[in-house]
């Protein structure tokens, strides 16, 4: 009923390999329910009002990055587009590639997200940055319109995250040390760097002067293991020994494939930069991926390429909740909120047995110290029973948490919660401190951040914080 | 009226067609069957209307059948049904039908004593005196004799804040699956605001109107209630909840505040519950419903 119309601010950051950029956009937001229905808030709208240039990421070493360096970017780039910190009202800041392995990754990213803004969230993890790195591309959309498979491959200095999306749902990801910065390279062509992951790979000698001929086997390896990651060529020990974490999911017969990151505007580049254009082998592995079954396989064109990841954390990191939910005595932004997940099995139990389960997943968690989201998937269309049932197992089980004067947070993905946050208000001491929201998939092990409510919903982050 | 509509619709849909146009003299062939052109198959079933039609895709041929199912997981509308010639096959005429019947039986059917008795209501009825009274005269189903006059005062005591009221409206079916669940649902969600209820009333063969009648006998500050809704071929099950404040004889449809498509696919029962117990206090904090509610909150 409320919040018709409304627009949030949000910004995007990223902080890769070899550039950092940083972008704005408007998060329209509407009520798509039919009149006379109960609201339901959606994000309808995503426009990109600002796009800065392309910075070099500051490093102050091979191992540290130069935290004072991308403040001056970002302060320098608000400074352009006109607009105070005090406006922006969501967004992420995302640590990618090789630059997540920096000594001092978490702090720079924890810094520079209160730096950008109240509810600016800090998210790192390949997983992440792939689904980011996917939607920004369009990748979801293109394939939820045609009843499509897209596998993306966003493809940085460092590492090539994949992403596939299957119809409406992303399928999967996985990430491999594949990357235009993982050598670099003097104007002379002398080799100035040489990353450790390519070990194994016979790459050229650091002080060595080269040539494209000499360099271009080890692109032709590196092409090769997209291919395999793609299911284009049987999986080897090629692939799997490139792989940061996983590989992506097999596409399924006729999936599309699409590439976003610096390398891919490298792919059809014509004419092709001279080889040496930005002193690493970002200009070779495009050409080796232009000239393998990538190149020649069936492509999504999608509609940014190097800016694919920061579009994603902009524009797509922060969703909204059920329009239907419970608060009270709870203060916004909440960040960093570990999730634990029950499983099916667990939600199913009576209250007793709930409680009980409940319990242990906090006793594992005891360490951290701070609030929590509970997180279960809910009951399709559950009756007033279930729902008194369900409150008075998760209130047994959160108790310590009530006692230790945390707020109370659950979450579900099925649209429940402000019956069951009621149920449970109803049972609370005063001062009352708990928050119920709905649609939201969780996994266990993943991190949410919840900012002010818009309308009767709440934006939420949903993401990784993983730093290796 | 509502019977004579659906009488209508159902006559309009077994009307004969008109008389074919005579056939051109020289009528080409009709076409061969085409190679591998078999129509979908219907798995069997004793009662269609147990078919999920979310799930039934009956397309000769398609390019992208999961892409069509994905659709239609979204949609209750008929789509991707295919085709017998110019027209519906078979199994899609039938549950329309069936569907149509569903609707009908649901308008005409009773709510069960029991479900007043168990669920401890008190029961007055309208001045209508049968189902057919009721779809006819919609003015008697706003008003109370005194015997049933009695008993609402009674039942609400003077000038109540909140009076909760279940009607069977046109589904009776939308009442039995959804009321309580709903209710109780009202009733916690204003507990946890700091208000309790008082005695919930039901009412046989009720329209929204009857609101007006309760609040001018009992004076209530506002009266909520569910209702069932005119029964469609999505589901006969619909519920909506009618928010008045200061319902009296007299005032404006505009001074409602509606909460419609409660039902299993739509809102659930209870999640509609907690919603319209927040909704009701906002009311009284804003002392409106209606158009008026709507322009206050939404400046």
């Amino acid at each position: 009923m409320t919040a018709v119309g409304r627009a949030l601010l949000s910004v995007g950051i990223d902080i890769g390999t070899s550039t950092t950029q940083l972008i704005l956009s408007r998060l329209h937001v509407q009520n798509t329910a039919a009149a006379f229905a109960v609201p339901r808030l959606a994000i309808t709208r995503r426009e990109i009002v600002y796009r800065s240039g392309i910075h070099t990421t500051p490093l102050r070493s091979e191992t540290v990055i130069d935290a004072r360096g991308v403040e001056a970017i970002v302060a320098a780039e608000y400074r352009r587009a006109a607009v105070d910190r005090s406006a922006i009202e969501t967004g992420a800041v995302i640590i990618t590639g090789e630059t997540a392995r920096k000594e001092n990754a978490r702090q720079v990213l924890a810094a520079l997200a209160g730096f950008a803004g109240d509810f600016v969230v800090a998210t790192a993890g390949p997983a992440l940055e792939g689904v980011l790195a996917a939607r920004g591309a369009g990748c979801d959309v293109y394939a939820a319109e045609h009843g499509a498979a897209v596998l993306n491959f966003d493809i940085g200095g460092g590492t090539a995250n994949g992403c596939l999306f299957d119809r409406e749902t992303c399928a999967g990801t996985g990430c491999l040390n594949v990357g235009g910065r993982l050598v670099k390279l003097e104007p002379d062509g002398t080799v100035a760097y040489v990353s450790p992951v390519l070990s194994g790979l016979s790459p050229p000698a650091v002080g060595r002067r080269v040539t494209a001929e000499d360099l271009t086997p080890l692109c032709r390896r590196l092409a090769e293991a997209l291919e395999e990651a793609a299911g284009l060529r049987p999986r080897t020990d090629l692939s799997r020994r490139l792989a940061t974490d996983r590989l992506p999911p097999l596409p399924p017969p006729g999936a599309l494939l699409s590439f976003s990151g610096g390398v891919a505007d490298l792919i059809d580049a014509d004419p092709t930069p001279p080889w040496l254009a930005y002193g690493d082998i970002g200009v070779l592995l495009g050409r080796a991926i232009g000239q393998s079954a990538l190149g020649a396989a069936p492509r999504f064109r999608p509609r940014e390429t190097i800016r694919a990841t920061v579009v994603g954390a902009g524009s797509h990191a922060t969703s909204l909740s059920g329009s239907t939910i419970a608060y009270e005595g709870v203060e916004f932004p909440l960040k960093n909120l570990p999730v634990l997940a029950l499983s099916p099995a667990e939600e199913a139990l009576a209250s007793p047995a709930l409680a009980e389960a409940v319990g242990r997943k906090l006793t594992w968690f005891a360490r951290e110290g701070g609030p929590v989201v509970l997180a279960l998937r809910g009951l399709p269309s559950p009756g007033f029973d279930d729902i008194q049932r369900l409150a008075e197992g998760l209130l047994a089980g959160l108790a310590p948490l009530r006692e230790a004067g945390l707020p109370l947070i659950v979450a579900t993905a099925r649209d429940m919660a402000k019956a069951l946050g009621q149920a449970m208000l109803c049972r609370l001491p005063r001062p009352r401190r708990l928050l119920a929201l709905d649609g939201l998939e969780l996994a266990d092990g993943s991190y949410l951040d919840i900012g002010r409510p818009v309308g009767s919903a709440l934006p939420v982050v949903i993401k990784t914080l993983l730093f290796q | 009226m509502n019977r004579e509509e659906l009488r209508a619709l159902v006559a309009q849909l077994l009307r004969e067609e008109a008389p074919e146009a005579p056939e051109p003299p020289s009528a080409p062939e009709p076409p061969a069957p085409r190679p591998g052109a078999a129509a979908p198959e219907v798995p069997p079933v004793d009662d269609i209307s147990q078919l999920d039609l979310r799930k039934l895709y009956l397309v000769d041929r398609p390019a992208n059948r999961e892409a069509f199912l994905a659709l239609k997981a979204r949609t209750p509308a008929r789509i991707g049904v295919g085709r017998a010639g110019a027209r519906y096959r078979t199994v899609t005429m039938l549950r329309f039908r069936a569907d149509h019947a569903a609707a009908q039986d649901s308008v005409f059917s009773q709510v069960p004593e029991s479900f007043w008795k168990d669920n401890g209501l008190v029961y007055v009825k309208t001045r209508c005196e049968d189902k057919d009274q009721y779809l006819t005269r919609p003015d008697l189903g706003r008003r109370f004799d005194e015997a049933n006059q009695a008993v609402i005062r009674e039942a609400c005591g003077p000038s109540p804040r909140v009076v909760l009221v279940i009607g069977d409206g046109l589904s009776p079916k939308a009442i039995t699956a959804n009321a309580m669940d709903c209710a109780r649902a009202i009733a916690q969600g204003l507990e946890a605001g700091g208000l309790s209820l008082g005695k919930t009333l039901y009412v046989q063969y009720c329209r929204v109107g009857a609101s007006d009648h309760i609040g001018s006998l009992t004076g209530a500050e506002l009266v909520c209630m569910l209702v069932g809704e005119r029964p469609g071929l999505v589901t006969a099950e619909s519920m909506s909840a009618y928010l008045t404040y200061e319902p009296r004889i007299g005032v404006p449809e505009s001074a409602r505040t509606v909460v419609s498509n409660i039902h299993r696919q739509g809102t659930p029962a209870v999640e509609a519950g907690a919603h319209i117990a927040s909704l009701i206090l906002q009311i009284l904090e804003h002392r409106c419903s209606g158009v008026a509610f709507r322009r206050e909150v939404e400046g």
